[in-house]
């Protein structure tokens, strides 16, 4: 079928996964309050958490993420007419989208338990995510600076909110209430640079904004100021060294799946419209951004993994680490090939499954709470439970980047991809950085098989339900083929990256 | 004339930023609020885009201001409070930044020409639209045409608002 945007219908069959998600978002949110918990039952009851009240309105999400999932892979069917329409159908788009449902479908996975242990909403918690995820897909599909705003603040504002979804939990309510501000202040920088930018070029589409900046048309201060607000507010939302001082304590005061899904989607979606803007919109001035993101990387490989080195608390070193790997995709925006590109896709990937992973693990060490946090609480872990100890060793030597594991594989990708720009530094210190890296992760697998338990029963109440055995069997099972068999996936990665910059002019791969 | 008022209304307009800054209480600080928004809108029918004066000042300057002052005198924080120390060191850098970025913006303007060359394209049609559906249709007619997906989408993001400003403050959990 042929997409022909003048006909307003059509934005319908475009926007189809998105649509489907807001409206099962509603309805997931209309079952939580018509469910039996608001009737006054006492939900405290022992049944088993993973098909228990509550749990219900998962299961239901998960199949409201899979019929989105059937839909975005019917959307390869369709084929745009020109390209001036706000939303893309393009595969770069439904590449990032499969990331965005599989992220949000596994941090639904290793929430069942949580969400009934610490008995939170069951209807608000599912319906914020599914609106979080369709926020996400709007940014990837965005070609209007105004849409990938509104996007971006549907996904933000579902996040502050289940930021401090836990209102038992002080730390929770703080780390929501920084997040909060923090992002409002970083959203003010990046609208004030939409706005400056649609001053320069007189447009908000991004392919007549390349168009205008690539003829030489755009005002040249008014464009440069836009250009440096808004890297600011992305460097915001990926958690890029200067502006990452919220990422540890938010991280570490989030309900510990919310931040399993915030590091791989708000990072991912933020990453993806990063990269449709300035790759395709600002492309031809790319010498005056591209500094700036090289200094961005450096720092951001430099003190993330410096500063993950001396952390004892699991969750605050995956939050450093979380910022470290946005440091290692920064370098793929500032190669700016299509090989960078497409290697940042299948990082993304990668960086998803395993991450939501390694958290899924310490969600289950944590008690399905956030108890036993400390890397202590790994000791012995080994021992007494081999099969979830085996696994999070894997998420993180993928995370460290191990050969063998997807997380090598997609740091190979970004490397070629910096060679291919003759980025020899930054290539390096990515390198460094991540021989650095290697301690703090192995610092958690050392715990876990070579020390002694502190106690006998120090393991006892670690319990992993059914739907969380599944996240980790799929995760464990992607990342291995991952890095075992790369190549078809690349493929798909690299399909996905061409013809994103066809209409502006050249595109992709021209600077040093 | 037009110009004279131009300038009145922009010196207040700033000021009464410089007073949402300044001033020592929550309600001092709002008010000036109130008159910025004000005297933007007052520019606004200076460019003659009526319509959206009128909301400025029906929305800004009315409702959500008035939730504001609501929202203080609820949380009883009208009186004055101590500032803590960091404040005006802080704010040096602030106003400095602020300052050089005026003066940027003030320099591109200069340098381009902007005020004779403001009629582009995108003028132009503004005013073709403002002549053929009104000022209320001249916005009507993108917003639900082009721009239908931003319209749709921004009412996703309102919803999301409430579900998550209620969630975590309604009274029973």
């Amino acid at each position: 079928m042929e997409l022909d945007f003048s006909r307003q219908l059509h934005y319908v069959w475009a926007l189809l996964p998105e649509i489907i998600l807001c409206v099962w978002g509603m309805g997931v949110l209309i079952a939580g309050v018509s469910g039996p918990a608001h009737r006054g039952e006492d939900h405290a009851v022992s049944e088993d958490p993973a098909f228990g009240t509550g749990s219900g309105l998962g299961w239901v999400s998960l199949v409201g993420l899979l019929i989105a999932a059937f839909f975005n892979g019917w959307l390869y069917t369709l084929d745009e007419v020109g390209r001036g329409a706000v939303v893309a159908v393009d595969d770069f788009r439904l590449f990032a989208n499969w990331i965005f449902l599989g992220g949000a479908a596994l941090s639904i996975l290793i929430s069942f338990t949580y969400v009934y242990r610490n008995r939170l909403q069951a209807g608000e918690f599912f319906s914020l995510i599914l609106f979080a995820t369709a926020g996400m897909m709007f940014m990837a599909g965005a070609r209007d600076l105004m849409l990938l705003f509104l996007g971006l603040e549907v996904m933000s504002i579902a996040v502050y909110a289940l930021t401090a979804f836990n209102r038992r939990d002080r730390r929770g309510a703080e780390a929501g209430l920084k997040y909060f501000l923090l992002g409002a202040f970083a959203t003010g920088f990046f609208l004030y640079g939409i706005a400056l930018v649609y001053g320069a070029t007189g447009s908000t589409n991004i392919d007549t904004i390349a168009a205008v900046v690539s003829g030489g048309r755009a005002r040249e201060g008014f464009l440069t100021l836009g250009i440096a607000l808004m890297t600011i507010g992305f460097a915001f939302k990926v958690s890029a060294v200067p502006f990452h001082m919220w990422t540890p304590d938010v991280y570490e005061g989030a309900p510990a799946p919310v931040t399993a899904f915030m590091s791989v989607g708000v990072k991912a979606a933020a990453f993806v419209a990063f990269i449709r803007v300035f790759l395709v919109g600002f492309e031809s001035v790319s010498d005056q951004w591209y500094p700036v993101l090289w200094w961005l990387a450096a720092i951001t490989m430099v003190g993330a993994n410096l500063m993950a080195l001396s952390q004892t608390n699991v969750k605050r070193m995956l939050a450093y680490s979380s910022v470290a790997h946005a440091g290692y995709l920064l370098v793929a925006v500032a190669a700016g090939n299509e090989t960078a590109a497409a290697g940042m896709l299948f990082y993304l990937l990668v960086y998803t499954v395993m991450n939501v992973g390694a958290f899924a693990v310490v969600i289950g060490v944590a008690h399905q709470g956030e108890e036993r946090l400390q890397i202590e609480d790994y000791s012995g872990f080994g021992r007494k439970r081999p099969e979830l100890a085996v696994f999070l060793t894997i998420f993180l030597l993928s995370l460290a980047g191990f050969p063998g594991t997807g997380g090598f594989m997609g740091k190979i990708y970004l490397l070629q991809g910096a060679a291919e720009s003759n980025l020899w530094y930054l290539a390096t210190i990515l390198v460094l950085t991540t021989v650095a890296s290697y301690y703090y992760y192995l610092r958690v697998a050392w715990y876990m098989w070579m020390r002694e338990t502190t106690s006998e029963d120090q393991h006892d109440l670690v319990v992993t339900p059914l739907p969380m055995k599944a996240a980790l069997i799929i995760a464990v099972a992607v990342v291995l083929y991952l890095g075992i068999f790369p190549s078809s996936m690349m493929e798909f990665a690299r399909a996905g990256v061409e013809g994103l910059g066809a209409l502006g002019g050249g595109l992709l791969g021209v600077h040093p | 004339m037009v110009d004279i008022l131009f300038y009145v209304f922009a010196a207040v307009a700033i000021g009464s930023a410089f007073g949402v800054v300044l001033a020592r209480t929550p309600v001092g600080s709002l008010l000036f609020m109130v008159s910025t928004l004000a005297s933007v809108a007052a520019t606004y029918v200076l460019l003659e885009a009526h319509f959206l004066a009128a909301i400025q000042i029906i929305v800004y300057a009315g409702a959500i201001m008035v939730l504001f002052l609501f929202v203080i005198m609820l949380l009883n924080l009208g009186h004055e409070y101590r500032r803590d120390l960091k404040a005006p060191l802080a704010m040096i850098p602030a106003f400095a930044v602020v300052g050089a970025m005026a003066g940027f913006i003030a320099r591109v303007f200069r340098a381009t020409d902007v005020g004779a060359g403001m009629m582009t394209e995108a003028g132009r049609g503004i005013d073709a639209a403002l002549l053929e559906h009104g000022a209320v249709g001249a916005i009507a007619q993108p917003l639900f045409t082009d721009y239908i997906v931003h319209f749709e989408v921004t009412g996703i993001l309102l919803l999301v608002a409430i579900v998550g400003a209620l969630a975590l403050a309604k009274r029973s959990v």
